[in-house]
């Protein structure tokens, strides 16, 4: 493998998301997506809609579905912690098939995993019955695909997990 | 002061295409919109993720731009999830109607004071968050002539109501149903919503 195939580059992300069609990123930063920003504000076809609080995310994404826009949630994981009523009420009894790109804070790969914020994640999405993928390297982008198909077949949120920084 | 059932009726008599997005008592099925919405199929109701109708309510104007979106938010609720404020005013929709029942209680819940019941002020709140424009109306005879200009006014706007807090103390598992939930909304709305 070479260096390029193991890095991840908002590009990559950005493009999956335009191949989709998605409308609008609705976003709390974190540092796995930092050098996400700039790109997102110069692309034209994605509306970015910042919120203060990640359960707002998958809320605004209720209104912009039921009035026919495709929205995709982007924040950490500590996010998905903060979020659980919405991601419950808004997410799961309604049937929203909704895309969130979760930053997988604290991911290690090596079994030891010091951050909780790692440790729960999986966990509380098993407990959901959400189902999720994990993107590491450009080559994983596709699985945004992926989601975004079990999600309007199955009518349910699924979860993308970001599991490195992106390269600049 | 307000009656909730009033404010109800005049919010839904002015509303034309728009969406009312409603919560906790506005939504109330024997005092709220469901006892006396004339246009159902753009009714809104939001239960089961408390504090977020405005989020929702965000969502529908960035997506339906050419259509007013009546958000009915209850104070309690907006105590719950107070950046929207930011988040909406920040998007900024010109279409957004945020519509505050400040009754001083979770009535949902037995009455019980909400936190800074009578301390704090929210039309600061809203201005100071960044609204357009914010209204403020405690009788229903300034309301009923009142609501013309605000809806005329560009938004997102904030209109706080001083209302008479109604409690239910029926147990949840008695109170009746709702005909149309939330999953009906889902279901429906966005036929509804690309339609007309
Ligand atoms: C996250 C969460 N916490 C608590 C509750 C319980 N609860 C249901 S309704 C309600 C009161 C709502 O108050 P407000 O928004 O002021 O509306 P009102 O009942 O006064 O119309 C509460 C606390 C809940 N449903 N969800
Ligand atoms: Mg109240």
């Amino acid at each position: 493998m070479t260096t390029q195939e193991t890095v991840l580059h908002p590009a990559a992300i950005i493009e999956e998301l335009k191949k989709n069609e998605f409308t609008h990123v609705v976003w709390l930063p974190d540092s796995e997506t930092n050098f996400m920003y700039q790109l997102l504000t110069n692309e034209p076809s994605l509306d970015l809609v910042p919120v203060c609080r990640e359960g707002e995310t998958m809320a605004i994404a209720a209104g912009l579905w039921v009035g026919g826009k495709k929205p995709v949630v982007l924040i950490q994981n500590t996010g998905i912690f903060e979020s659980g009523d919405s991601i419950r009420g808004l997410g799961l009894d309604v049937n929203q098939p909704l895309v969130m790109l979760v930053g997988y804070r604290g991911w290690s790969r090596h079994g030891i995993t010091p951050d909780s914020a790692a440790r729960f994640i999986e966990h509380i999405l098993h407990a959901w019955g959400i189902s999720y993928y994990l993107i590491e390297t450009d080559d994983d982008a596709g699985r945004i695909t992926s989601a975004l198909e079990e999600a309007e077949r199955t009518s349910k949120p699924v979860a993308v997990l970001v599991g490195t920084e992106f390269g600049a | 002061m307000i009656g909730n059932t009033d404010a109800v009726r005049l919010l839904d008599s002015k509303r034309e295409d728009s969406v009312l997005v409603a919560t906790m008592n506005a939504n109330n099925v024997g005092f709220g919109l469901p006892s006396i919405t004339t246009k159902e199929p753009l009714d809104f109701p939001i239960s089961g993720a408390m504090g977020k109708a405005s989020s929702v309510g965000l969502g529908l104007a960035l997506a339906q731009p050419n259509r007013k979106i009546m958000v009915l938010d209850g104070d309690g609720s907006l105590l719950m999830n107070l950046g929207t404020l930011v988040t909406l005013s920040n998007k900024a929709p010109k279409n957004m109607y945020h519509f505050l029942f400040d009754n001083g209680v979770y009535a949902v819940t037995g009455g019980q004071p909400v936190p800074g019941a009578g301390k704090v002020d929210w039309e600061d709140m809203a201005k100071g968050a960044g609204y357009a424009a914010v209204f403020s109306f405690d009788n229903l005879e300034d309301l009923t002539t009142g609501i013309d200009q605000v809806l005329a006014t560009q938004g997102p706007v904030f209109i706080h109501l001083a209302i008479t807090p109604e409690v239910e103390n029926t147990p949840v598992a008695f109170r009746p149903r709702a005909s149309r939930s939330v999953q009906t909304a889902f279901r429906e709305l966005p036929v509804a919503l690309s339609s007309d």
